[in-house]
């Protein structure tokens, strides 16, 4: 079986038992993995910086780089199931404004903060039930649609708060839950959500349909998947994360502001989705990509920051780098899609 | 009529007719379908072929004309009606979807599932059932793991298949099976329809172009031509000759009258 394999010399010569063999075996098992990409990329990151600067593995900056990366992440689990069934949401950002806003607002009509997350929570849903129904129902590119929302919910977040920023009120154990205390919980916030969604899109019917809808939508709707239904529930699904991350912010920050998050987080989630291998044309992605991407991206702040990198040099790096990342992770796909041809 | 309508077809249209506006698209079409039969509903492009498949798919309502399944009338609201009567189409774009493995693309919207209301995939039964099927009627993939994108053409087409007949089809209707198709492929899906008609239990219908492909593996013929079935005969009595002339005549026809306008 292993002769005549050149994508491995040595095991051909070798009897299928070696430990060599193994290794090969299992290193093009790892390499069959739509995250190695990612994850090298990330690992690479982590040993320049931590040769670069004896700062960088200490505990105080590894809770800063958990800042930088938690929110984009949340966001990003949203973003790929979006973009995995076939559209993008730019609206995003705002949501993030949003919902805190309308959880301190349903506060001070006097009602507790577990109901306010909620009502903050299900404003973000109806804000992508909105994007969805438009997108689907009128045919309009989920591109337009949520362009449309994006601008229309930053007016509205001024509107609602007179241009102001507040503060969110709570304390105690849920305060605490919802991160008042500091990074650290939120990046568990991450690391949770992140594993639930991949486990959400690899292993359930949803997941499926959702690939089905963005690989092929002529041919699942042909076999009877509501493809129009999928794609709103995953604008509400990107939605909903945006709401929680804008809330999470809220409280590791302690202030809620009108212009916060925006264009911004919102990149950097699409970013952090793309760049850990989701496909912009839908079809194919991975939360947990998505997640290590976020890491990457938030690596490369923090580690250019530590440096002393001047800030308008800092932009121009992270360009580049955002591409070359993508690069390798473009060819590490080719190499693992031939060796899965054998 | 009673005397017409219990003779045992699986599948029977009386005078179908379908127009889209001032476009008359099918004239008084009949056609009927025998159980365990291989019909080749043969046509040129715009001879009305897709739009009787359409019908039987219930994508479109004829516009006069009656269905029969089982010699009880039938009227499709839907295409998801029309499967729930046991007609199942694989389309000529065969409606898998590349990044999806091969078992997976089989239990496409059949999935087995479990833990409820998050609806977990069972894939170990899946895996195992689609295994079964695949050897069943003879399909050779090198596992069902592989990304439908990784398979060959023709590899496609039969796990396409291979889902439609695992559906409990009664009737399957295949476009265009060997289109876009090397001969060796077409070789490989004609093989799998002669395993079907050798089991048993499904009917099929071939709405193709190229006839001399499909005309060894079907019991009989249906020409359309002009939204009409011009010639309906069983493969045995008729040769591929006789049905080039009928086209060529066709075509020349048609020549003539171009010249005279």
């Amino acid at each position: 079986m292993t002769v005549g394999n050149e994508d491995s010399p040595a095991a051909s010569v070798r009897p299928v038992s070696s430990p060599a063999y193994r290794y090969v075996n299992a290193l093009r098992k790892v390499l069959h993995w739509r995250e190695t990409g990612i994850l090298l990329a990330v690992l690479a990151l982590f040993v320049y910086f931590r040769f670069s600067s004896p700062y960088f593995l200490t505990q105080d900056n590894l809770g800063v780089i958990g800042q930088y990366v938690a929110a984009a992440a949340i966001i990003a689990a949203g973003e790929v199931m979006v973009l995995i069934c076939g559209e993008l949401d730019l609206s995003v950002g705002q949501v993030y404004a949003l919902a805190p806003f309308i959880m301190y607002f349903a506060q001070h009509a006097g009602i507790g903060l577990l109901p306010a997350v909620v009502l903050g929570l299900v404003a973000a849903a109806l804000v992508g039930l909105i994007n969805g129904v438009i997108t689907v129902g009128l045919g309009i590119p989920s591109f337009v649609t949520t362009l449309g929302m994006l601008f229309f919910l930053n007016g509205f977040n001024l509107t609602i708060s007179g241009g102001y920023p507040v503060q969110p009120q709570g304390s105690g154990m849920l305060a605490m839950v919802f991160g008042a205390q500091g990074g650290a919980i939120e990046i568990l916030w991450a690391i949770g959500i992140a594993v639930a969604f991949q486990f959400l899109l690899m292993k359930t019917r949803w997941g499926l349909h959702t690939v089905a809808t963005g690989g092929n939508p002529v041919g699942a709707a042909e076999v009877g998947i509501q493809t129009g239904l999928i794609k709103i529930g995953n604008f509400m699904l990107c939605s909903t994360l945006g709401g929680l991350a804008g809330v999470l912010d809220a409280f590791r920050i302690g202030s809620i502001d009108p212009l916060a998050g925006g264009t911004q987080i919102m990149f950097m989630a699409i970013a952090s989705a793309v760049i850990g291998g989701t496909l912009l044309t839908g079809g194919s992605g991975t939360v947990i990509g998505a997640l290590l991407g976020a890491v990457a991206l938030g690596v490369l702040k923090d580690g250019f920051t530590i440096l002393g990198v001047n800030a308008y040099t800092f932009d121009m790096i992270l360009g580049v780098a955002i591409v070359v990342t993508m690069f390798m992770n473009v060819r590490l796909n080719r190499i693992r899609e031939k060796g899965g041809k054998s | 009529m009673s005397a017409v309508a219990s003779d045992g077809a699986v599948l029977r249209g009386e005078n179908l007719s379908k127009s889209f506006g001032a476009v008359t698209a099918l004239k008084d079409v009949s056609f009927r379908l025998e159980p365990g039969e291989v019909l080749a509903l043969l046509g040129d492009n715009g001879a009305g072929k897709s739009t009787l498949m359409k019908i039987l798919t219930g994508f479109h309502k004829p516009s006069s004309g009656e269905l029969f399944m089982d010699s009880q009338p039938v009227s499709f609201q839907s295409v998801r009606h029309a499967r729930q009567c046991g007609i199942e189409v694989v389309y000529q774009d065969l409606a898998v979807v590349s990044t999806l493995s091969v078992y997976r693309n089989m239990f496409l919207r059949r999935e087995i599932t479990r833990g409820g209301f998050l609806r977990v995939l069972h894939d170990k039964e899946m895996r195992r059932i689609a295994e079964d099927q695949l050897k069943r009627i003879g399909v050779n993939v090198p596992s069902v793991d592989v990304d439908i994108s990784k398979l060959s053409g023709g590899q496609r087409q039969a796990v396409a298949v291979a889902r439609a007949v695992y559906s409990d089809a009664r009737v399957l209707l295949l476009d265009e099976p060997t289109a876009a198709m090397g001969v060796r492929e077409s070789a490989q899906i004609l093989d799998l329809i002669r395993r079907l008609k050798e089991e048993g239990g499904v009917s099929v219908i071939i709405v193709a172009h190229n006839y001399a492909q499909v005309f060894d593996v079907c019991d009989r013929v249906n020409l359309l031509q002009n939204g009409r079935i011009a010639f309906d005969c069983r493969t045995k009595d008729t040769s591929i000759r006789e049905l080039t002339d009928l086209v060529v005549n066709e075509y020349r026809e048609a020549q003539q009258q171009v010249r005279a306008s």
